[in-house]
């Protein structure tokens, strides 16, 4: 029997009814719903999730080194200098150390200082960016100045200069220099698109019906670009590891921390690659690469969640 | 204020800004580069006296005169490109050795971006046309992939197998050894066989931007009407795709293009060391490593102006690449 009424479209996939309020009560609070939804349309996405499984693996890898580790990444027990044997798969350092397993135990620092400092520079650039989104004006115009000048200076040459003039030489620093100068990029698409929102009806309802400012910030505006500060740290978290394994690779960090970039570093030194060592050099960067690319294959997912127009159909 | 005059202004703010945050900030790091500076000249063979001692500190700023004074010495000295002495390369001042090395680094860099430019925005519109097919994944998640990949750990290896084990590129340097930079045509081709491995580095790392850009904005142009109209009345797949879509969605792409090129002299840092390419990348490198503050400065000083000159001339061409900019 045909059907001859107009049958209303098959439900969408879920996430895509992000805006609709549902009709029904639900005994799930309000913002779990919403992750849950949006962990569903990032899942759905093909990159992402082979994305999100890679990210998985990399931090399965970094919560269990020990137990996947062959020996101590700063045993200086093997004989240096050696290609992959038996018991060094990927061969030796200059040390005496063991790459395979610094190759694991180095999955730490890049994810900490990666999410680390790309968290840092996405909470210094959600907070600038509200603040000069929000208040037009001679703040705006102050605060939108600094980023234009912090823009206009070239990251990697003054991430290195900052590093070589503090000499900390520890983690932390260069924590702290990456997020200094990657906040930039961040602040201004964030601050765009709260001066957009700021001129739609339902802010301007929340203003007139008497809501103090913070609450208008955090609970009007902030939610609506969630997406969108999910992708800024995504991307800034990117650009840290990126950035981390630079400033190792040159030797500005703690020689003694055991991470991918200063495996390289050591692999320079040692003139990894003319003494055949090239699976010393090949793996840690390949790591890098891996990681940054599982962090950028979930942005895709992320892009998503805020541009319908970007979902797979 | 019309366009052009606003630019110009803001060109000249940014600029004194720029110069402004060079000057204050080895001030604001702690330790002492004198010591550095008078450790690395001992090693150099130069006699320390207090006189030279003297002259390091008013160099590097030590509290010798007030603030202001220093600073107007500092901002006289960057009018008459006096940047002082490097450690490094201690029988030229830091500007020589700059002016040097600023050509070669133009020349790698502008090779470089031009050639990831069209070739990743090409890719872009395809991939942006093609959206949801296979191509366009396979594109997106293989520029993705090249795009993680570490510029110096890229340099690295392709200086591995294509330099060291085939032997079709050299392993290091500008031009060989034993040549003096001229402008003969045998020592231009000698420069750009040395360039190859190194522009091919940054343009496979750069190229994915390009490609993302690129996509993006068709596909956010694809969306317009004025695209639909056009299919509707029946023109063909790629004369829609090329003379309206890609037309208006190059746009920001060439905006970007501008950043880019100021923002790769920076990038190429890296790269410049890894094959010790005699580029201002390079030169950084070096200082770092030898803790060399005059030139780190000048040098940091030449980065932010090179990017400041490439925004503000794209910004000027905007003006003639869109109209709706001209009031």
């Amino acid at each position: 029997m045909t059907v001859l009424t107009a049958m209303p479209p098959p439900p969408e996939a879920p996430g895509r009814a992000a805006n609709v309020r549902s009709g029904t009560a639900s005994s799930v609070p309000g913002p779990l719903r919403f992750g849950g939804r949006a962990i569903r349309t990032i899942w759905s996405n093909g990159k992402a999730r082979a994305g999100l499984i890679m990210l998985g693996l990399f931090i399965c890898i970094a919560v269990f080194a020990p137990l996947i580790a062959p020996h101590s990444p700063t045993a200086t027990s093997f004989t240096p200098y050696s290609g992959p044997t038996s018991t060094n798969w990927f061969g030796t350092t200059g040390n005496g150390q063991d790459v395979f397993s610094q190759l694991i135990y180095g999955s730490r620092v890049s994810l900490l200082v990666g999410f680390g400092a790309g968290a840092l520079a996405t909470l210094v650039a959600v907070t600038l960016g509200l603040i000069a989104g929000y208040r037009p004006g001679l703040v705006d115009e102050l605060l939108g100045f600094v980023t234009n000048l912090a823009l206009v200076i070239p990251a990697l040459p003054l991430m290195i200069v900052l590093a070589a003039y503090l000499q900390g030489h520890s983690v932390w620093t260069i924590v702290l220099v990456v997020a200094f100068t990657s906040w930039a990029t961040g602040a201004r698409v964030i601050r765009s698109q709260t001066a957009t929102l700021r001129t739609r009806d339902f802010v301007t309802s929340a203003v007139f019906s008497g809501e103090r400012l913070l609450r208008v910030v955090f609970r009007e505006i902030l939610p609506n670009m969630t997406s969108l500060v999910a992708a800024s740290f995504f991307a800034a978290a990117t650009a840290a590891i990126l950035a981390e394994a630079s400033l190792e690779f040159l030797g500005l960090g703690n020689p003694a921390t055991v991470s991918w970039g200063t495996i390289l570093y050591a692999a320079e030194q040692q003139n990894a690659l003319l003494t055949g060592q090239w699976l010393m050099v090949l793996a840690p960067g390949l790591a890098i690469a891996l990681l940054m690319m599982s962090l950028t294959l979930i942005n895709f997912g992320v892009d998503a969640l805020s541009n319908p127009r970007l979902r797979e159909k | 204020m019309t366009y052009i005059s606003r630019r110009v202004v803001l060109f000249i703010i940014t600029l004194w800004a720029a110069i402004t945050l060079n000057f204050v900030l080895p001030r604001l790091m702690p330790g002492s580069p004198v010591d550095a500076a008078l450790g690395k000249l001992a090693a150099a063979g130069v006699p320390i006296t207090n006189a030279e001692r003297n002259a390091i500190e008013i160099q590097l700023g030590m509290p010798h005169a007030s603030l202001i004074s220093q600073y107007g010495e500092y901002l006289r000295n960057i009018a008459l490109l006096r940047f002082g002495t490097s450690y490094s390369y201690p029988t030229q001042t830091v500007a020589e050795t700059i002016g040097k090395a600023l050509p070669w680094t133009l020349e790698l860099v502008g090779a470089a971006t031009i050639f990831a430019f069209i070739i990743g925005t090409l890719l872009g519109i395809y991939a942006g046309w093609r959206r949801g097919t296979a191509t366009d994944s396979s594109i997106t998640v293989g520029a993705t992939f090249f795009g993680a990949f570490p510029p110096f750990w890229l340099g690295l290896l392709l200086l591995y197998l294509l330099a060291f084990k085939f032997g079709w590129f050299p392993i290091k340097g500008g031009y060989d050894p034993g040549l003096t930079p001229t402008l003969s045509v045998s020592f231009m081709l000698n420069a750009l066989w040395h360039s190859v491995l190194p522009a091919l580095t940054m343009a496979i790392t750069t190229l994915s931007g390009w490609v993302f850009g690129m996509r993006n904005n068709m596909i956010n142009t694809l969306g317009e009407d004025f695209v639909t109209f056009a299919e509707a009345n029946g023109l063909r797949a790629r004369t829609v795709a090329t003379l309206y879509a890609a037309r208006n969605a190059l746009l920001p792409n060439v905006t970007a293009f501008g950043l880019a090129l100021g923002s790769v002299v920076g990038g190429s840092v890296l790269v410049e060391g890894v094959f010790s390419y005699p580029g201002v990348g390079g030169l950084l490198f070096i200082a770092v490593t030898n803790h060399d503050y005059p030139l780190m400065q000048a040098l940091l000083l030449v980065f932010s102006l090179s990017m400041l000159v490439a925004i503000f001339i794209v910004d000027l061409l905007y003006v003639r690449l869109d109209p709706r900019v001209r009031r």
